[in-house]
Formats: structure tokens, C-alpha cells, sequence
């Protein structure tokens, strides 16, 4: 790819750009021959969460990743600004698609209980050997805040994500919502936690 | 796991303003400096940390570094 694969000049990526822009079949099949590849990676390095999946069907997610990332450049082009190479600006879209549906098929069949007092197992976990004396305090205070701090949004999304380990993306299918208002929920319960904690002088020897 | 992981696991860093479209925009960018031995961190600020509260966002870094890595090499 660009400077090291001389097949792929710079001048010919920009013809390839242009050529996209004004929808040429060729140049979109050559753009959906690139992301195909990229998916098949993705899909490759995901394919021990699917053990039981065949390899017909791992490689049929990796056409539709494709296929749904060559929409996803072909309406952002304007997007991309010469920054990087256009060949890894179009494989992130591609590892993304890919990605977002190896975790969700993962999960196809798996019940994502959303309880939001499942943070109260953290009180049964073992300290860590650099626990400090005041750490089962710590913990408490942790189980108080989610408790008595967050909205009952805040709460379901920081459990779920964090204490239960459920993938962002799935949690968003499952909530009729999209992975950036879901980190943006987190980023919210992280920091009013933090906030509450700091102000009970809990904080300092986090964790 | 321990309920120190745990803990860490939960309440993250101290947070980070990045969200996952600010990480996708500069991704390509950050891996192309990162690969050319630049200063990465410096010129994409923020990425690095939301890298470091976001699995999802961090497996796609880990994948698209890994894809550029491999297509150079070759």
C-alpha cells in the first residue's frame, strides 16, 4: 500500500478517489475488493470467540462487513482529508463492520441479563496482593456511590459494561442505541462516581 | 479477577472527552504516525486514553495497526 507498494501510487489513489467520487463500477469493485480483504482479517483474528460458528458463515460476515463498509466510504468520502493513506482510512471501516458483527454473533444466543445491582459482586471478589487495609471500605463506598449517585441509566450501562463485560456493541443493539451514546453514558457514570467519591475522600487510594 | 482489577475495570482513568466517532475519525492517522515513529500521542491527544477506557475501539486500533503492519511488511 501507498509509498511501499508501488503498484499503488499516490497518483493512482487519487484517480481511485476521483473514480469513486463519480461512482465507477470498477473502482467500486476494487473498493470492495479491499475492504473484503480487511473484513476476512478482522474476522480471522475474532474467529476464537466463534468456536462453534462454520467457516462458510465466518466468511459470509466478512462479505456483508464489507459490503456495509463500502457504503459507509462511499457516503463519508468528502470525510477523508489526505491525512493517511486512503487504502487504511477504508480498512478502519471495514475492521469496524467486521468487528461490531464477530461480537454481536458471539452474543446471538447469550441472555445480556441487564441487572444493575450486579456491581455487589465486587464485594465478593478476592482483594488484589497490593489491596490496601482500607480497600473493603473502598469497595463499599464504590457499591454506595453506583447506588446513590448514578441514574438508573448511568447505573445499567456502567454494570453492564464493566462489571458483567457485555461488548458495547451488543449492549447497544440491545438498548436501541449506538456505541458513542452508550461511551458517552459511561464517561458520565465514570466521572459523577469519581466526583462522588472525591468528595467522601474515598478516591485517593484508588483502587 | 480481583476486586482491585475490578474496581479498575469500573471506574477507569479520570477520564478522557474522546469519545468512540472522535477515536474512529483520527484512528488511521494515529496508527500511520505511531507505525512512521512519530509522535503519536502528541499530535492526536486523547486517543491513547479512550484506547484505554474502551475495549471495542481498542481491538479496532489493535486490528487496523496489525492489517498496516502485515500490508507493509509485504
Amino acid at each position: 500500500m501507498g509509498d511501499t507498494n508501488p503498484s499503488v501510487s499516490a497518483v493512482a489513489l487519487d484517480t481511485w478517489v476521483d473514480e469513486l467520487r463519480a461512482s465507477s463500477d470498477e473502482a467500486v469493485a476494487r473498493l470492495h475488493a479491499l475492504l473484503l480483504g480487511a473484513a476476512r482479517f478482522e474476522v480471522r483474528r475474532r474467529a476464537s470467540s466463534l468456536p462453534q460458528v462454520a467457516q462458510a458463515e465466518l466468511d459470509e460476515l466478512a462479505h456483508e462487513a464489507a459490503t456495509d463498509a463500502a457504503v459507509s466510504v462511499l457516503r463519508r468520502l468528502d470525510d477523508f482529508r489526505g491525512e493517511s493513506q486512503f487504502t487504511t482510512w477504508a480498512y478502519k471501516f471495514a475492521l469496524l463492520e467486521a468487528a461490531t458483527k464477530v461480537r454481536r454473533r458471539a452474543w446471538r444466543d447469550r441472555e445480556v441479563v441487564l441487572d444493575p445491582d450486579a456491581w455487589a459482586q465486587l464485594a465478593q471478589l478476592a482483594p488484589g496482593p497490593d489491596a490496601s487495609a482500607e480497600h473493603s471500605a473502598f469497595v463499599r463506598a464504590v457499591g454506595d456511590g453506583i447506588r446513590d449517585a448514578l441514574t438508573p441509566r448511568q447505573r445499567l450501562v456502567l454494570v453492564a459494561l464493566t462489571v458483567d463485560g457485555v461488548p458495547i456493541d451488543v449492549l447497544a443493539e440491545r438498548l436501541g442505541s449506538n456505541r458513542n451514546a452508550l461511551y458517552k453514558t459511561l464517561h458520565d457514570a465514570r466521572s459523577r462516581l469519581r466526583a462522588h467519591l472525591t468528595e467522601l475522600g474515598d478516591l485517593g487510594d484508588a483502587p | 479477577m480481583t476486586s482491585s482489577e475490578a474496581l479498575l475495570r469500573l471506574l477507569g482513568d479520570d477520564g478522557t472527552p474522546f469519545d468512540c466517532d472522535a477515536c474512529f475519525a483520527e484512528l488511521d492517522r494515529f496508527v500511520e504516525l505511531e507505525l512512521a515513529g512519530a509522535a503519536a500521542d502528541e499530535r492526536v491527544r486523547g486517543l491513547r486514553k479512550h484506547l484505554a477506557a474502551c475495549p471495542a475501539c481498542a481491538e479496532e486500533y489493535e486490528s487496523l495497526r496489525a492489517l498496516v503492519e502485515l500490508e507493509e511488511g509485504s
